[in-house]
């Protein structure tokens, strides 16, 4: 008896593996020490600020219009990297 | 080396120079170039020993071959779904050359090549540029939808659509900062410690006493070293796979 259960959990099992059956969509499962979430949303953070800055530096020197677009840029940095983090903790619904 | 006229110099140790000679000299082959190359032939060899042998019951090369294997190959198959099985080998490729970079760095006299920017941001680069072609190739135009959410008010489109762009782009920043960040961070607080057992221990009879507490800080940081390197090249495995998924899935 006990060895048959086995065998249809290990058949599921196999039949999950080779794609034969559908499996429930799981996701990202990064490291969830404290360290480790704090460490990444500070990355992406200054990530996304650093490559609005850059955007906005780089435009400036191609238009002339300093600091304007700069300014701009940084702004859109920093929300970049709010949501960023936003969606850090809080993965878009799957499925859809 | 490390102690020059007793000043602490922990960044030397990430300064390139020529090595193999003249050879070395006329193409500008560097160290970190030299452990590239030694790490992709360790990646050969033991994936050639795995797959040679190919027991039924593995020897322990072959285990070693096989649980690295199945491990990137369950992780793409989880994040990345049944159609991700085909971009296997790119994210295992990148696994190991990281995971190889990160190890061989952890050797007496050896170069972490993972500890340059460049390095780091090449090969965020690749994951990045892929991933968007992937996504361009499976998707179309309608790729671009990416860049703004469906059911957001029209009116916020000059605003979402930059965000969305920029919050893109970083992806490969952070991807590369955090290796890059980790692996020199580590190898710095390393040869600071050893340089304190170096300096104390020069203080007359209690000396080699009070240098045994850094010797015991660096023993601990050693082996943290050991799972930064492991866990680096973990993460960066695994967000490959999380924006391959989004590139096939694109929500």
């Amino acid at each position: 008896m006990n060895e048959r259960n086995g065998f249809d959990e290990r058949l599921r099992q196999a039949r999950a593996r080779e794609g034969l059956d559908k499996r429930p969509e799981g996701r990202g499962n990064l490291p969830q020490g404290p360290w480790g979430i704090g460490l990444r949303a500070g990355v992406e953070v200054v990530s996304a600020l650093g490559v609005g800055i850059g955007i906005g530096f780089l435009l400036d020197r191609w238009l002339g219009t300093w600091p304007w677009l700069f300014l701009v840029f940084f702004v859109l940095g920093s929300v970049a990297g709010v949501g960023n983090v936003y969606r850090l903790f809080m993965p878009r619904p799957g499925g859809k | 080396m490390a102690v020059e006229g007793k000043t602490i110099d922990a960044l030397s140790q990430f300064e390139l120079s020529p090595v193999l000679g003249v050879f070395g000299h006329a193409v500008s082959f560097s160290q970190s170039n030299l452990f590239m190359v030694v790490a992709v032939a360790l990646t050969w060899f033991l994936m050639k020993a795995t797959a040679d042998r190919g027991a039924l019951v593995p020897g322990r090369l072959q285990a070693l071959g096989e649980s690295a294997y199945e491990f990137i190959q369950g992780m793409v198959r989880d994040q990345v779904g049944d159609e991700g099985k085909k971009y296997f080998p790119f994210v295992f490729s990148i696994f190991m050359f990281v995971l190889f970079g990160n190890l061989l760095g952890m050797l007496p006299y050896a170069f972490t090549y993972t500890s340059h920017i460049a390095v780091t941001l090449t090969l965020a680069a690749v994951v990045w540029v892929s991933v968007t072609v992937i996504a361009l190739q499976r998707h179309g135009m309608h790729f671009f939808s990416y860049f703004f959410p469906e059911g957001a008010p029209t009116w916020l489109a000059p605003i979402i659509i930059p965000v969305e762009i920029i919050s893109y782009l970083s992806r490969m920043v952070s991807l590369s900062v955090r290796l890059f960040a980790n692996m020199v961070a580590g190898h710095v607080m390393l040869k600071v410690f050893a340089t304190f057992v170096v300096l104390l221990g020069g203080l007359g009879a209690v000396g080699p006493f009070i240098a045994a507490m850094p010797l015991a800080v660096n023993v601990a940081l050693v082996g943290f070293e050991f799972l930064v390197a492991f866990l680096q090249a973990y993460v960066f495995a695994i967000l490959t796979s999380i924006y391959l998924h989004d590139a096939v899935h694109l929500h």
